[in-house]
């Protein structure tokens, strides 16, 4: 089933993006053979751009088209989302202007080049760059897989219209960097709104309202299943997951980049205060799921095949397709696909700074001029892209969604040495670093226990089965090491100095 | 810690409300059809921004005061 309609509407946004990513590197014209000019979009954004960076960043394609996925599959797990943007802002608000200040004082570019500054440690710097780079790879892998849901959506089949959009989008993030994203990011941001309300109006209206919508939910998915007698059940793993979710979200190199893109502190607090309306969006676009239940897209023949091709990702897709007149379902998937290519052309913007920095200049090439440095990481931020493409043409795509739950339980365990590594320097590096292969040894450990495809382990203490997300048990056992190690380590080694001042972080 | 304001226990609350979740896992009171558990969840999202809000300009005023 294919509409002309909606293709066109849907290619006429996209080229338009394109055209703006590549007149991106002419906005606020900086030197782009700086890496944090290229890198970092100079370090200029103020508070609005930042808003539409930082939104389009983290409120990726793949969460649109996967929480309400869930919520269309499990139910009321699934609305672990909404708790989890809550608790990330706080968060937000508090920590994260200690890292800007410090990496603005500094001139970092990545959170490994703070860790390498405030312990004086190569090494763990060198494991919070991997980390970084291993966990943003298949998540960007997944971003791939959103723009698949909506070609399939809009009919179309064959990996080229994925190469193509691909190409586009590796090419005018090597002629801009951090601006091409950021200019696009504007567009995509208010296509997602406009979506949204546009669906959380006409939607229920179709289904006949509210009421009758969640009448249409099988009573056991309505609630999460209550505690029993010695065991948390369901309660513990939507807690658990919203939190750990929350902590690891601003670690992921792509968050620290759109953090570190801010102009001053007073723009991330701002947006701490002002980036939840995303999240408002997101908890109406997880409503998405509930709507595709009560409108029955699973039984009708025509969304068969797409069914079948991404199970229960394809719920949003088919309701829009349901529901919307073709040129506004070219609008929709247009909002999804290039939602998909702002967090993506950050990540690998992301990923390209941090193997510059911290593994290239750290271990090939010391001294190296700034115009090299920016050279390297435009080449390296073509080579994630490749590898993602590759990665998600070469092999199915529940790969890279099993990957990418993995990538939340690694990019926790670098929460030590980065979050508490703003207040603290207590902390011994070779503890921090043990600490560190112990949260990923036993999360790993717990995710493959899982099959691979949960993330809520059961641990049973005193008797009671506590079902909790495995990043945050493996984190807590992660900073138990830490803490108790540098006890030791404290007493008897000695440690590297600290090149940062009390003052740097203010 | 230095530059600790009472103030700041306010960026605890959300994290509090959205923990307990036994005190929002319930159907009723239902708003225009949508159980409590959605809504009240939902209605966290600005309640949350504006203690943040809250928080912002209270260290704006005292930073003001102390210059």
């Amino acid at each position: 089933m294919r509409s002309w309609t909606a293709l066109g509407v849907f290619v006429a946004l996209v080229a338009f993006v394109t055209l703006l990513g590549f007149f991106a590197s002419r906005w606020r014209r900086g030197d782009l053979t700086q890496l944090a000019e290229w890198g970092l979009g100079g370090r200029r954004f103020g508070s609005v751009i930042v808003w539409f960076l930082l939104g389009g960043d983290l409120y990726t394609a793949y969460t649109f088209i996967a929480v309400p996925a869930l919520m269309f599959g499990a139910g009321a797990p699934g609305f672990f989302a909404v708790p989890y943007t809550i608790l990330v802002y706080p968060l937000m608000f508090a920590v994260f202007p200690r890292l800007w200040s410090v990496a603005r004082a500094k001139g970092y570019v990545t959170a490994a080049d703070f860790v390498r500054g405030r312990f004086g440690s190569d090494t763990l710097a060198l494991a919070v760059a991997v980390t970084g780079i291993v966990a943003t790879m298949p998540y960007i892998a997944l971003q791939l897989v959103g723009i698949e849901v909506v070609l399939e959506g809009l009919g179309i089949h064959g990996e080229w219209p994925l190469i193509i959009a691909f190409a586009a989008l590796a090419a005018y993030t090597y002629t801009s960097g951090l601006r091409a994203p950021a200019m696009i990011a504007v567009v995509k941001d208010m296509l997602i709104y406009v979506t949204v309300i546009v669906a959380v109006i006409v939607i229920p209206e179709q289904l006949g309202g509210y009421g009758k919508i969640f009448a249409s939910v099988p009573p056991p998915k309505l609630l999460l299943a209550p505690a029993t007698a010695g065991n948390l059940g369901a309660q513990s793993a939507y807690a658990t997951l919203a939190l750990g979710s929350a902590l690891a979200l601003f670690l992921y190199p792509h968050a620290i980049t759109g953090v570190l893109s801010s102009s001053s502190r007073e723009v991330i607090r701002r947006n701490a205060v002002a980036l939840p309306a995303y999240s408002i969006a997101l908890g109406l676009i997880a409503l998405l799921g509930t709507m595709a239940i009560a409108a029955g897209v699973h039984a009708m023949p025509e969304f068969a095949a797409g069914f079948k091709a991404f199970g229960a990702n394809y719920a949003v897709p088919a309701l829009f397709l349901h529901a919307f007149p073709a040129w506004f379902v070219g609008v929709a998937f247009a909002a999804i696909a290039i939602g998909a290519l702002v967090p993506a052309a950050i990540m690998s913007i992301a990923c390209a700074n941090l193997f510059t920095r911290n593994i290239y200049r750290a271990y090939f090439r010391p001294v190296c001029t700034p115009a090299h440095e920016s050279q390297v990481a435009k080449i390296v931020s073509l080579i994630v892209k490749a590898g993602a493409l590759v990665f998600v043409i070469a092999l199915p795509s529940q790969y890279a969604i099993e990957l990418q739950l993995l990538g939340g339980i690694l990019i926790i365990q670098t929460l030590p040495s980065v979050l508490l590594g703003l207040y603290t320097r207590w902390l011994h590096p070779y503890a921090l670093l043990i600490g560190w292969l112990t949260g990923i040894a036993s999360g790993v450990a717990m995710w493959a226990n899982l099959g691979f495809t949960k993330t809520t382990y059961a641990l049973e203490l005193f008797g009671v089965t506590i079902p909790c997300y495995a990043a945050l048990s493996s984190l807590i056992l992660n900073i138990a090491i830490s803490v108790a190690l540098s006890f030791v380590l404290n007493a008897v080694a000695e440690t590297r100095a600290d090149t940062t001042a009390a003052d740097d972080y203010a | 810690m230095k530059g600790f304001r009472p103030v700041h226990l306010l960026l605890i609350v959300p994290l509090i409300a959205m923990l307990w979740v036994p005190s929002y896992n319930r159907a009723d009171p239902e708003i225009a059809g949508v159980p409590f558990f959605y809504w009240y969840q939902l209605l966290w999202i600005p309640l949350g921004s504006l203690l943040l809000a809250l928080v912002y300009w209270a260290e704006a005023r005292a930073s003001r005061k102390t210059k």
